[in-house]
């Protein structure tokens, strides 16, 4: 069968079983978005191509699949990149393909042209520039591999105007094997046998999850580990509802927000379960200090995640999901021999756990004048009963959401972690509706980050989304007025947003629904409305406008040292 | 310490700028490299010398493994190996200094391959050390270029 490149683009995306693609045409592009009727995808139309990428980000983070991002060539690509570089800090299998001018005028400085390979060579996976259509099916096969496989990350196919009308004889490759990309899944059963080992003899333990837990569909094996072995969990940022709040077990998130519980156990075990975690810097404040008294156990897919910031003793290159079955298998084949069970083996540790939860818990004082976004959060997860999809901007909002929300199950939290992306939730929201059609799906914003990427509204309400944007409106870029509160001796240089837009009436003007809420009283009755109203709402809460989020590690600091109120 | 790597891949467009974008990108150094072509259609060997402590270079090897298009990375500071390096200078000869850097070129065993009035150009191969040294013979002639290829290496075939 001879196809054009742009049918055997498309088609070969029907048999990866996509069926949404997120994207924005342009002139190098138009050869796809002609054939694109002719076949079984939704095309959402973002209204800015930083959206659709993210869009498809959100997409590939709620459904577990991957998403696909179609933008043209110069400036659709440029505006691409955060989101490219967005999927690959934290690991989101995303195809991109972006549009190209004609192969001869590459390099010729021509219109809309862009090295748009050269540009994302740092923050992709891996990418291609197709100069021959008989490339293009293999091409499109281990993009799709390598996306989603491994390490996940994002792959971008750079598809020039006249490859896309070319045409040669179609056949998609039904298996792929690449001799120079051969992920490691299954763990060395020696390490396993280790690590067995060092579980049944410590009195101290803690879990510490990282997303590779989610993207490798691991929770319920680190829920059974946990449960059977008796060990707390606490999580990064990118893991939580790997682990069930409502488990007495669950600490809480560790690192610079991070709970007093979650950084004193971590800081006090003898062993330390690092899972498809890659000790980032935001986790591990000061590396001298770091878990100082602990063996560490590190178990990863990416090799070079493993003895990058933290010495471990225990290195394990595995999928999350194989190595927990694997330790599984050991600890029921061979149980502790004559020692006592975890229970009791941990229960001063358990009991310590316990008494630094009771301590120093997440905390705010709600009055009767003033919003504390904390109780937004609450009220939110309280009337969701933590069942909902939880995306975020990036400062405040993102840390009182993954604070103060109670997340019970994976894909349930939804935030731009590594780069720290503002403007990523509300178009990742608008990809995860489209994953989840069934599922609440809620922005928890800021006032600064939401109008990065405002534009949106447009998209959620064209496709009928029901996304809900809760903004926890303080009137200022909040996270960085906080350092500037905190370090920078109350210079509040450029964060004051006096000049902001009348959040209701915008949404009205994009044709969905807004809300306004100053009475603390009001909070909930609001928020239970605005969630049962079919159609896409801003609910703007006005907060208390220098309210700081807690605990807090100082950059450089010990994460002992936290700054409790 | 210095470590030569030794890494081949797959030869397509852009993946030197996939290696060397690496080296930048994470603040690591290239001291010296050369790529070619191997004897297996597709593929070509790359030899980097680099500088670091232990773990940045493991940290190197790792990312360079983690490129789509890296087939194998060898350390060849683990192994016994033998490296090479080829240099051309050209060097001033004028008159009586001509003899003495003739005998220089003998005694380190290097070939002169092109002769003019007042200069030669001369062709050694050996490892950085024995390059270094001839430059500092050299140097009191007066050297007016130098071209050099930087290292490749091998593995020896006795390993213990």
């Amino acid at each position: 069968m001879e196809l054009t490149g742009a049918q055997i683009l498309l088609e070969s995306l029907r048999r990866e079983d996509v069926d949404v693609v997120f994207g924005f045409p342009g002139g190098a592009v138009i050869d796809i978005y002609d054939q694109l009727p002719h076949y079984p995808l939704r095309h959402v139309l973002a209204r800015h191509e930083q959206g659709a990428i993210h869009a498809a980000d959100g997409y590939a983070r709620a459904s577990g699949r991957v998403g696909v991002c179609l933008v043209t060539s110069g400036p659709g690509a440029t505006n691409a990149v955060t989101g490219i570089a967005t999927a690959y800090m934290d690991s989101v299998p995303v195809v991109v393909i972006t549009g190209q001018v004609p192969t001869p005028l590459i390099g010729n400085d021509a219109f809309q042209e862009v090295d748009i390979v050269g540009i994302t060579r740092p923050c992709t996976k891996h990418n291609y520039l197709i100069k021959d259509v008989r490339d293009l099916a293999r091409v499109i096969k281990e993009a799709f591999y390598l996306a989603a496989t491994g390490r996940p990350g994002p792959v971008l196919i750079d598809l020039p105007k006249d490859v896309q009308q070319a045409r040669c004889e179609y056949k998609y490759p039904k298996t792929i094997k690449m001799r120079s990309y051969n992920p490691t899944y299954a763990p060395n059963p020696k390490q396993v046998a280790k690590v067995a080992e060092v579980v049944r003899k410590a009195k101290k333990p803690i879990i510490y999850a990282g997303g590779g837990v989610i993207a490798s569909t691991a929770a319920e094996d680190l829920v059974w580990l946990s449960r059977s072995q008796d060990i707390p969990v606490t999580a990064t940022l990118m893991a939580l509802g790997c682990f069930p709040a409502d488990d007495p077990r669950w600490v809480g998130m560790l690192g610079m927000h991070g709970t007093y519980a979650a950084n004193m156990a971590i800081s006090h075990a003898d062993l330390i379960l690092a899972i498809g975690t890659r000790f980032d810097d935001r986790v591990t404040g000061k590396l001298s200090e770091f878990a100082k008294n602990a063996k560490i156990v590190h178990i990863d897919i990416d090799p070079t995640s493993i003895q990058k910031n933290v010495a471990v003793q225990i290195p394990v290159v595995a999928d999350c999901k194989s190595f927990l079955a694997a330790l599984r298998r050991h600890l029921e084949d061979a149980p502790a021999e004559a020692g006592p069970p975890p229970a009791e083996r941990h229960a001063a540790w358990l009991e310590k756990v316990a008494e630094w939860k009771a301590e120093k818990p997440l905390t705010y004082a709600q009055d009767d004048k003033v919003i504390k976004p904390q109780y937004v959060v609450e009220t939110i997860s309280r009337l969701t009963r933590g069942e909902a999809v939880i995306t975020t901007e990036v400062g405040q909002n993102q840390m009182w959401a993954a604070q103060f929300y109670q997340f019970l199950r994976p894909r349930s939290f939804i935030s731009s972690g590594g780069l720290g992306t503002m403007g990523f939730g509300f178009p990742a929201a608008i990809g995860a509706q489209m994953a989840c059609p069934d599922r609440l799906v809620i922005d928890v914003a800021g006032d600064g980050s939401i109008q990065m990427c405002i534009q949106e509204l447009a998209t959620a309400v064209c496709y009928d989304l029901p996304v809900k944007i809760v903004i926890l409106n303080n009137g200022y870029l909040g996270m960085v007025r906080q350092w500037q509160e905190l370090f920078y001796a109350k210079n509040y240089c450029a964060t004051c947003l006096d000049v902001a837009p009348d959040f209701v009436k915008l949404a009205e003007a994009y044709g969905a629904a807004g809300f306004r809420v100053t009475d603390p009283a009001q909070v909930e009755a609001v928020l239970a409305e605005a969630f049962a109203l079919p159609k896409t709402v801003i609910v703007d809460v006005v907060i208390d406008r220098e309210e700081n989020v807690a605990p807090m590690v100082p950059a450089g600091k010990s994460i002992t040292e936290m700054i409790l109120v | 310490m210095r470590h030569i790597l030794s890494i081949l891949v797959e030869n397509e467009p852009g993946v030197l700028s996939r290696v060397a974008g690496l080296f930048s990108g994470r603040g690591y150094n290239i001291e010296t490299l050369n790529v070619a072509p191997t004897l297996t259609e597709g593929l070509s060997m790359m030899t980097i010398t680099t500088e670091g402590d232990e773990a940045i270079i493991e940290q190197i090897v790792k990312q360079l493994r983690k490129l789509v298009t890296t087939l194998k990375v060898v350390d060849l500071t683990d192994v016994k190996s033998v490296e090479r390096e080829m240099m051309l200078l050209r060097v001033d000869a004028e008159g009586g200094k001509r003899a003495e850097v003739l005998r220089i070129v003998d005694i380190f065993r290097c070939k002169v391959v092109d002769v003019s009035l007042d200069e030669l150009v001369i062709e050694v191969t050996g490892t950085q050390d024995k390059l270094g040294a001839l430059i500092h013979m050299l140097q009191r002639y007066g050297i007016k270029e130098i071209a050099r290829t930087g290292a490749v290496a091998m593995r020896r075939g006795m390993q213990e």
